[in-house]
């Protein structure tokens, strides 16, 4: 910061004496320089964007605490709280809930790619995005990428701690991994519907109080924490439709080694129809930005 | 798209925009705007907040929905081509674009590759631009660390990564300090040496002055006066006369001679013993000075400057002023 300061004083002294100095000579050459590179592709774009989000983490390494230090939290917190309660011991409980709690977080933090977007919007560089000639989704997707990424962190750092704590998936590891795709493929999908809010909200407090709204009775109100046929049959009605559900079943049945070929069925078909609609939605959106 | 009223193709012009209309609810946000920038010149959008600069640069840029109106750039049409558009245009809004928390050598880097370069090139762009705008030494800094200089000079950076055909700048100097704001006149005045079209908005006539080839005025939506500066001024006056009287008395006699031979209204100001006037002829200040001195009028102080974006307004609007209050009067 010092050295800018004087070199800029040194700038100012030369001003008067005309335009001949070395720094104009530089700027000359740098604006001189029309090199065209011919037109990156779309996938080059969305890894550019992918890169972007990566040292955006590397300068705020917190912005990862959703994915490393919820996961645990929610595990510990609800195995030893309704463990008791619910299945009579913790360690019944945990081979039930992981699953169901696994897909509760990773849904959780799809949001913040919603929170990102709308930052960005609220700053000037989504400007400048939009005027650039390349092709408009892979900012999204890109983002997008990264965040799979994360998913897959809190994924493994959460049956990582369940593993220790005494969860053992019939399943073996393949039906772990067959989970873990179900899950990001889904989380995938959601995430648009988080860019979407995150285009239409005006503020971050605003998306932040909408996100939570649509999440809570989602999450809570399926299969992830209790067997829905203790439930009254008219909300039993609603957790079958719920495409959370559909993924806490997929991805339990994967891990526990029981999954039919109509469940996966079930979770990719939510997963399109989720995507078939948010997606060009977003992308609507993002076109005609005000 | 109705295609049929699309006007000739004229190679001349990097801009060319007829009847351009943007409205957000009822309200007419652009009312009509026609334009013609002339390539590798330089055009100013001058006039206050609210006037209508931003959003029909934001139009140009692809960035909002035309709701009427056709603008062609280089060739292209806005609506239909606004992808090749892209390829010709850049745009340094009012706000930072570029990402605050990334540093400046990385921000243009992302940039670089978005447009095609390797890594490698990118690097090498990015450096040779941060060193011509003297932010070498602050290439590995977080752009929310910069100066309010430093962020303008990176953004318009950021800009020309490729160097663009047409570069839209929205108040590129809003904000800054008499040095910085020097600093991006040399950068503007050396992307037009080498052939780039510039559009900047500007509350600033000396700023518009001082840059443009051309200058439009916009007030309400509407271009209210549009001309090289010299014109504009003509139109306006090219100064303002202040004179102020060590004896408020005298006022009157003063202002009845002033009006004589500089022939333009006088204006009384809330101070009693000043008046003020716009003019458009030097020498006549010079003798009307003469003449008051002669008459025995004490003047303590006076002094000559540009019209004010103010007074540039007030000549330029007053007539559609008494426009609207006839059609008031009418309804």
């Amino acid at each position: 910061m010092t050295n800018f300061s004087s070199h800029s004083d040194n700038n100012n002294d030369t001003e008067k004496s005309g335009n001949d100095n070395g720094l104009d000579e530089a700027l000359n050459k740098a604006i001189a320089n029309r090199m065209r590179p011919s037109k990156p592709n779309g996938i080059k774009t969305s890894l550019t964007f992918a890169w972007r989000a990566l040292l955006k983490i590397k300068y705020v390494p917190e912005q990862l605490m959703d994915a490393t230090v919820f996961p645990i939290m929610f595990l510990l917190m609800f195995t030893y709280l309704f463990g008791g309660a619910i299945a009579g011991s913790t360690a019944d409980y945990l081979q039930f809930l992981l699953p169901g709690i696994l897909v509760q977080t990773i849904v959780t933090i799809t949001m913040y790619t919603g929170i990102e977007l709308n930052n960005d919007i609220t700053k000037g560089i989504f400007d400048r995005f939009r005027t650039l000639p390349i092709w408009r989704p892979s900012v999204l997707v890109g983002a997008l990428l990264v965040d799979t990424v994360r998913y897959s962190l809190a994924a493994f750092i959460m049956i990582g701690l369940g593993l220790v704590l005494g969860f053992r998936p019939d399943g073996g590891l393949l039906g772990v991994l067959l989970a873990m795709v179900l899950l990001l493929i889904f989380a995938f999908s959601l995430s648009w519907i988080w860019t979407t809010l995150g285009l239409i909200m005006r503020t971050e407090k605003s998306l932040m109080g909408v996100s939570m709204m649509v999440m809570f009775p989602l999450t809570f109100i399926s299969n992830v924490f209790v067997d829905p046929e203790t439930l009254p049959t008219w909300l039993q009605g609603f957790v079958e439709v719920n495409p959370i559900s559909l993924v806490v079943t997929g991805v339990r049945g994967s891990m526990h080694g029981i999954v039919t070929l109509e469940e996966i069925v079930w979770v990719l078909l939510s997963s399109a129809i989720i995507l078939g609609i948010f997606a060009p939605l977003t992308m609507y959106l993002y076109r005609n930005k005000k | 798209m109705n295609n049929t009223k699309k006007y000739e193709n004229n190679t001349e012009l990097a801009i060319q925009a007829t009847g351009l209309v943007k409205k957000f609810g009822d309200n007419f946000a652009v009312d009509g705007v026609d334009l013609e920038v002339r390539k590798g010149t330089v055009y100013g959008f001058l006039g206050p907040n609210g006037a209508g600069k931003t959003t029909t640069i934001r139009m140009l840029a692809t960035l909002l929905q035309v709701d009427g109106g056709y603008a062609k750039i280089f060739g292209h049409d806005l609506v239909e081509e606004a992808d090749k558009v892209r390829s010709k245009i850049s745009l340094t809004g009012q706000f930072a674009s570029v990402d605050e928390d990334l540093s400046g050598i990385e921000n243009l880097i992302l940039i670089g590759r978005l447009m095609g370069y390797s890594r490698r090139k990118a690097r090498e762009r990015g450096s040779e631009l941060l060193q011509a705008f003297s932010l070498g030494d602050v290439a590995k800094t977080q752009v929310k660390k910069y100066s309010g200089g430093m962020r303008r000079r990176i953004d318009i950076a950021a800009s020309i990564v490729v160097t663009p055909d047409i570069l839209f700048l929205d108040e590129p100097t809003t904000g800054l300090d008499p040095r910085s704001r020097n600093q991006v006149w040399d950068i503007i005045r050396a992307l037009v040496r080498n052939g780039t079209t510039v559009l900047l908005t500007t509350q600033y006539l000396d700023e518009a002055d001082q840059l443009a080839d051309r200058i439009a005025v916009i007030d309400k939506g509407r271009i209210i006066a549009e001309g090289t500066s010299g014109e504009l001024k003509a139109s306006v006056g090219s100064g303002t006369l202040h004179v102020r009287l060590l004896d408020a008395d005298s006022r009157p006699q003063a202002q009845k001679l002033l009006a004589e031979i500089l022939e333009t209204p006088i204006e009384l100001l809330s101070d009693p013993t000043a008046l003020s006037a716009l003019v458009s002829d030097n020498e006549r200040v010079a003798k009307a000075l003469g003449e008051l001195a002669s008459a025995g009028i004490k003047v303590t102080d006076f002094s000559l400057g540009q019209p004010s974006l103010d007074q540039v307004f007030l000549t330029l609007t007053g007539q559609s002023d008494t426009e609207d209050k006839t059609e008031e009067a009418n309804s």
